[in-house]
Formats: structure tokens, sequence, C-alpha cells
């Protein structure tokens, strides 16, 4: 999917990730910010990238700041913020793309 | 035939706003029978999508533990519930909470998409039961129709608020706002064999007229509560489950009951009670309540 404009999703509460996606050129630039970086970076950042890889996207600069999600919390806000970016809220293909 | 889970043990049904990821990450631990899952009014209009994919994978990855998963889907009358019946169904929700019911009519326009969902996602059909929950005065007189609408319905809620708006009053915290509602409703999920419950009740810090308004809708029939906060689940589960003194009298009677007949006595008195046939279904119901409760250690 493409990244058509800048979306956002998720707050900045304790257990949640706040994800930002905006067009990109370059492939993934992903940026993470995280308190619990040290233990969770290396998971989240997959967690992330999977997420992208399942929906096709292959460029966005995606910004991610983490207030201690969950694994499923992460996904649902990248999909989320990816499907915003197009417009998306019908339709979602759930255990599809999304899962 | 009837789904297994169809009248499993409802005495309290905890409110979750999806919105929340902190909220919906282990509520299991408080031991509530059911949870339900808010896609409706704690989630703000600009975040039913958001709600959805937090929805779809806390069903898929988060083990609730046996603790029912219910989801509350947006009215009919809203551009979200369509979505949020694919969302329910693909994830795996136990059961749908359909919100401002008001008609059998209601209840098919929803079972007709939970089907179609359950045909897309690859889910047994029938898989996926439902509620209503009555917030009109319309939905409140025909709350028997409602009841006899589907095989897939467990029973009816009483959703006070939006109702007590409706019959232009409040909630008063005496409950003489709210008599007729449950009369009304706890008589027609019993005439269906349906389940009844009742709405919450949201002062958190008057939790003895909490604990008052359970036992009255315990004597009332009700099967359980709607709830607000973890804090009300024990008062439920202390009021709804039989003491040790009521699950060793309906022992009795059962017993005395199955006795006597044999011996062709139609009546006779226990512990000084007059005790006839009509007692029979009462001290069973007391027993399965509390072997459902796990508080159950005789061998009837």
């Amino acid at each position: 999917m493409e990244i058509k404009k800048a979306a956002m999703a998720g707050t900045l509460e304790s257990s949640d990730a706040q994800v930002t996606v905006e067009p990109g050129e370059n492939g993934i630039q992903l940026s993470i910010e995280s308190s619990v970086i040290h233990q969770f970076g290396r998971q989240i950042k997959a967690t992330v990238e999977e997420t992208l890889e399942r929906l096709e996207v292959t460029n966005a600069k995606v910004t991610v700041v983490d207030k201690g999600a969950l694994d499923c919390t992460l996904k649902a806000r990248v999909e989320c913020a990816v499907y915003r970016s197009n417009g998306i809220a019908e339709n979602i293909p759930w255990g599809g793309a999304v899962r | 035939m009837s789904h297994p889970n169809k009248k499993r043990l409802r005495r309290s049904m905890m409110f979750l706003n999806c919105q929340k990821p902190g909220l919906i990450k282990d509520p299991y631990i408080y031991r509530p029978d059911s949870i339900m899952l808010d896609l409706e009014d704690a989630v703000a209009e600009n975040q039913k999508d958001a709600a959805r994919y937090s929805l779809f994978h806390a069903l898929r990855e988060i083990d609730y533990r046996g603790v029912e998963r219910v989801v509350r889907i947006n009215g009919l009358d809203t551009a979200h519930w369509k979505e949020d019946i694919r969302v329910c169904v693909a994830g795996g929700a136990d059961t749908i909470r359909i919100a401002k019911t008001e008609s059998a009519r209601d209840v098919h326009t929803v079972e007709e998409h939970v089907l179609a969902a359950e045909r897309e996602f690859g889910r047994p059909e029938g898989s996926t039961l439902l509620m209503a929950a009555l917030e009109s005065c319309r939905g409140v007189l025909h709350a028997l129709e409602v009841c006899e609408s589907s095989e897939r319905l467990i029973g009816i809620a009483l959703s006070g608020g939006d109702y007590t708006k409706d019959l232009q009053t409040v909630i008063t915290g005496t409950g003489v706002e709210l008599q007729g509602a449950r009369q009304q409703m706890i008589i027609a999920a019993r005439a269906a064999g349906v389940q009844c419950w009742d709405t919450v009740f949201t002062n958190l810090d008057a939790m003895d007229v909490f604990e008052e308004e359970v036992r009255m809708i315990k004597m009332m029939g009700f099967d359980g509560k709607s709830l607000v906060n973890p804090r009300q689940i024990d008062v439920v589960h202390k009021v709804f489950t039989p003491s040790q003194k009521e699950i060793i009298f309906a022992e009795k009677v059962v017993r005395e009951i199955d006795e006597k007949k044999a011996m062709g006595i139609g009546v006779f008195t226990v512990d000084g009670k007059m005790i006839d046939i009509a007692f029979y279904d009462g001290a069973k119901r007391t027993i399965d309540l509390a072997k459902a409760s796990g508080v159950y250690e005789g061998d009837l």
C-alpha cells in the first residue's frame, strides 16, 4: 500500500503507542522512541516492520512513540495509521493483510 | 441444536473501552463472567476505526482465560455497525451486544450480517451469539418479540441512561424510574427462556447503594448486571452466589420431593416450611447456580 498522506494513530497513554506514517521515497525510514528501548527496541522494530511488510508498504517515513504497548497494540496502531493515510475505514481485510 | 454457551453463567458483564489498550490487555485478572469490549459510546466518533484494529488483535492474541468476550457494536442508525460486525466475527468474538435494539427486525438485520461475516471469514455458522440492549420505551415494550427473535439471542440487557432519557426522566438513585422496564424485561425474558441483565450503576462512591441494587435485581429474577468498574464484580458475585445455608436447604428440598413423590406424598415440611412440587425447579436452580459458581460440594 502506498502512503498517500501523513496519518497518525494511537496516544501517549501508558500501554499505548503513537504511530505516524508519512509519504517516503527510499524504503522504510523507521524512528522509534520508547522508555523500554533497551529491553524491547529490537522487538518493537521487528513488529513494526513485519506489519508494514504485510500491508505491502515499501516506502514511508514511520515514527513510533512507544509507551509500553503490547505487540498486538503496536500492530493495531501501525495498521490504523496506514489505512488512515489511504482514507480507508471499511472492508478491512481482517485476518488477511491485517492479522 | 442450541449453542452450548447460550445459558452460561453471566452474573457480571464488565464494559471496557476498546479505545484504551491499557484496559483491554488483561481484564481477566478481575474474573468477571463476561467482558463487554465497547466499540460504541465509550469510543470517540473519530476513533471508531482505531478501536476496531485494537479489538481485532485483542480477540485474536490475548488469552482471556475463559471469560466470555462480548463486543458492543454501534447502533444500526450509524455508519459503523457493518464493519463492527465484520471485525467481531473475524476476530472470533463469542457474543455481539446490539445497541439500541427496538424490534425483532433489528436483531434479524444484525443476524443476516453476522451470518454473511461467518461465511466470509470461515467461522462456523451460528457460532456467534447475540444479546440485545433495550435503550428506549419502544424497545422495552417490544421486549418479548426481541427475546423470541433469534436462536442466537442469549438475552436482553437494560440500558438505563438512554431509556430514562426517552422516558423523560433521569436516573434518580431510587430505582423508581426503572421499575416498569425491569419488570417488563424480566417477565419477557423468562417467558422466552433467555437471560436478562440489569443496567450499569455508575456512582462508584456509593458501593452500599450498589449492593442494595444488586440484591434487588437478584430478587426480581435477573441473571446479572452490566458493570463499569472491576470493584463491582465481587459484590455481584457475592450476592448471586447461593450461601451454604441456601444450598443445604435446596438439597433437602430436592431429596425430600424425590423421596416423598415415590411414597405418594405431595405436600410436607422441610425445616418447618411447607414444601410441594412447586419448589422443585427453584431448588434445582439454586444447586445449578452453586455448581456454576464453583461453590457446590454435594452430589446432586
